[in-house]
């Protein structure tokens, strides 16, 4: 007899390797796929193939790989340390002082989480244009910087921050932005772990806005050169499969290094 | 603490705090609040371009009669009503056999329905076109298992190019989702689970009659997440059909449509505008419904 806690398990473990196969599946036909021709890869073909460096080399040839990675990083770097600078100053801000004035902004905060992007593109652009700054990475960073989510997420962390460690540093003289940096960073580490990898991600995979301001191919990220490889009359799939790699490993490999800081992270922002 | 705040010290404290939140403020002030009313305020104009002219309400008149923009709107309402609830109640039953630590394996499956997350838009909305190509894997797939006698169009037939959408936001996002509700879970207190199973409550019981109360505010805040991005939905939609919404405007989008007439078509700022106040009021009224629907009624 099979007892239902067994035929349960057997029922979890079914879904979860069914979830999972799926979840997985599109990252092993990419990688397969870049060993294949565009017609094999259109064709459905799901075993490996010769035509990798063929595809290698292509991309090379079409695509200043250097400078587009250079581009990417930059933005995506900068613009994620910029945002969890600013974030985390606000994030504690708002927790550590109360006054009536700030829990009103804090509330104007959080309603402009429901602003959608496609409201504030039009005059973002013509402000750009206005400021001389299209076709820069300024002024892609500049709008995102300021990121009520995160700001939410770190207040929402900060709850955890244990204020004694704060009260006795004041007492041993310490001045605020003091505590901040050698007391409140240190402790928070794993929030802000987390926070890095959102960040990192979301600035990385970025693709309207660089896609309006971006014109030119000296400035252009990987995200918006895969998207014209992909776009072309008669794509050829074997070298838009090399761009997506590319245009994945850097999120992938930072995922993977900082899983266990990021779990730790998420945990600690829902207390 | 804060009671015993007085005088200078009050004020000494008052410095520091409005210096942590200051350049936050300043940027949201300049790039979030400031852009919300130049739009409003855009929208109140026509023309082409920068020659722009005061015209009122002229562009809801066009709104009203423009039947691109009426597609787009339904287009987006679908996505919202079929894809938000398929990925919350997956996610939510994601988690909580994921947070069963007796379960082996549990961290390479936690890793594998998270990867998802990790894809950048464009690249997974790329490697599903080619999945999903006329020959392509899933096609054959789904044939050589027998759930499909032919080929099926799901980059041109109107209604299976919707339900690509569907499944590829659905792939990217539930990992996500679930992530927050696994965290959640993490949180609540074992022995609240032990008690139940003791007194013989079942599986499923403990799930909506535990799990699902515990989580509630987490639900309303991924909820209204996801509401937000599907009807922001561009990226995808944009990959997958080259930007044009085909077959047939059925993948069109409100935000791709706001895209196109702003920087594909003859620019018409003040038009783009207005449509996207639609979006601003969509979100704010399913916001505000889901927050009533989620309050506590005891």
């Amino acid at each position: 007899m099979i007892s239902s806690r067994t035929l349960s398990t057997a029922g979890q473990y079914l879904f979860l390797s069914v979830m999972a196969f799926l979840s997985i599946f599109p990252f092993i036909w990419m990688m397969i796929s870049s060993t294949n021709t565009s017609v094999q890869i259109m064709g459905g073909k799901v075993s490996l193939g010769s035509a990798f460096a063929t595809n290698v080399t292509n991309f090379f040839t079409l695509v200043d790989v250097p400078l587009v990675f250079w581009n990417s990083a930059k933005v995506a770097i900068l613009a994620t340390v910029l945002t969890i600078v600013v974030s985390s100053f606000a994030g504690y801000g708002f927790e550590m002082f109360k006054s009536k004035w700030r829990d009103r902004i804090y509330s104007l905060i959080l309603i402009t989480l429901m602003v959608p992007f496609a409201a504030l593109m039009i005059p973002l652009f013509m402000m750009m244009g206005r400021a001389g700054l299209i076709n820069t990475h300024i002024a892609i960073m500049l709008p995102s910087i300021a990121s009520a989510f995160i700001i939410f997420y770190f207040r929402q962390s900060t709850k955890a921050f244990p204020t004694e460690l704060r009260d006795a540093a004041k007492v041993d003289g310490l001045k605020e932005w003091q505590i901040f940096l050698y007391i409140y960073v240190p402790v928070m580490r794993s929030t802000y772990a987390a926070a890095f990898v959102i960040v990192f991600m979301t600035n990385w995979n970025n693709y309207l806005w660089p896609l309006i301001v971006l014109q030119s191919n000296e400035t252009k990220t990987i995200t918006l050169v895969v998207s014209s490889l992909a776009s072309a009359y008669y794509p050829d799939f074997g070298v838009v499969m090399i761009g997506t790699i590319l245009a994945t490993l850097p999120t992938l490999a930072i995922f993977f290094a900082m899983q266990r800081q990021f779990v730790q992270g998420m945990l600690g922002s829902v207390k | 603490m804060a009671t015993a705040r007085t005088g200078g010290l009050k004020r000494y404290y008052d410095v520091n705090g409005w210096l942590f939140i200051a350049p936050s403020i300043l940027l949201i002030g300049i790039f979030l609040i400031y852009p919300i009313f130049r739009s409003l305020y855009l929208s109140a104009f026509t023309g082409k371009g920068m020659m722009l002219k005061f015209g009122g309400f002229a562009n809801i008149v066009r709104l009203w009669n423009d039947p691109v923009f009426l597609h787009a709107l339904s287009n987006t309402i679908i996505f919202f009503v079929v894809q938000v609830p398929i990925m919350i109640v997956l996610a939510l039953l994601l988690a909580s056999v994921l947070n069963n630590d007796r379960l082996k394996f549990i961290g390479f499956f936690r890793t594998a329905i998270f990867l998802p997350c990790v894809a950048s838009l464009v690249a997974y909305s790329v490697l599903f076109k080619s999945m999903f190509a006329a020959d392509g894997v899933v096609n054959s797939a789904l044939m050589a298992i027998g759930l499909a006698s032919g080929p099926i169009g799901w980059l041109t037939e109107p209604f299976w190019a919707k339900v690509l959408v569907i499944l590829a936001i659905t792939w990217r996002w539930t990992g996500y989702n679930m992530i927050f509700y696994l965290a959640a879970l993490q949180n609540i207190d074992r022995s609240i689970y032990e008690a139940a199973r003791i007194d013989g409550v079942p599986a499923w019981a403990r799930f909506i009659y535990i799990t699902i109360p515990m989580l509630k505010p987490v639900i309303l805040f991924t909820t209204i997440i996801s509401t937000i991005g599907t009807i922001q939905l561009f990226d995808e939609v944009y990959n997958l059909t080259e930007g044009r919404g085909s077959p047939a405007n059925s993948t069109l989008t409100l935000s791709l449509y706001i895209y196109n007439v702003t920087f594909r078509y003859m620019p018409s700022y003040g038009y783009a505008a207005t449509m996207s106040y639609v979006i601003v009021l969509m979100v704010a009224l399913l916001s505000f419904l889901q927050f009533y629907a989620a309050r506590d009624r005891s």
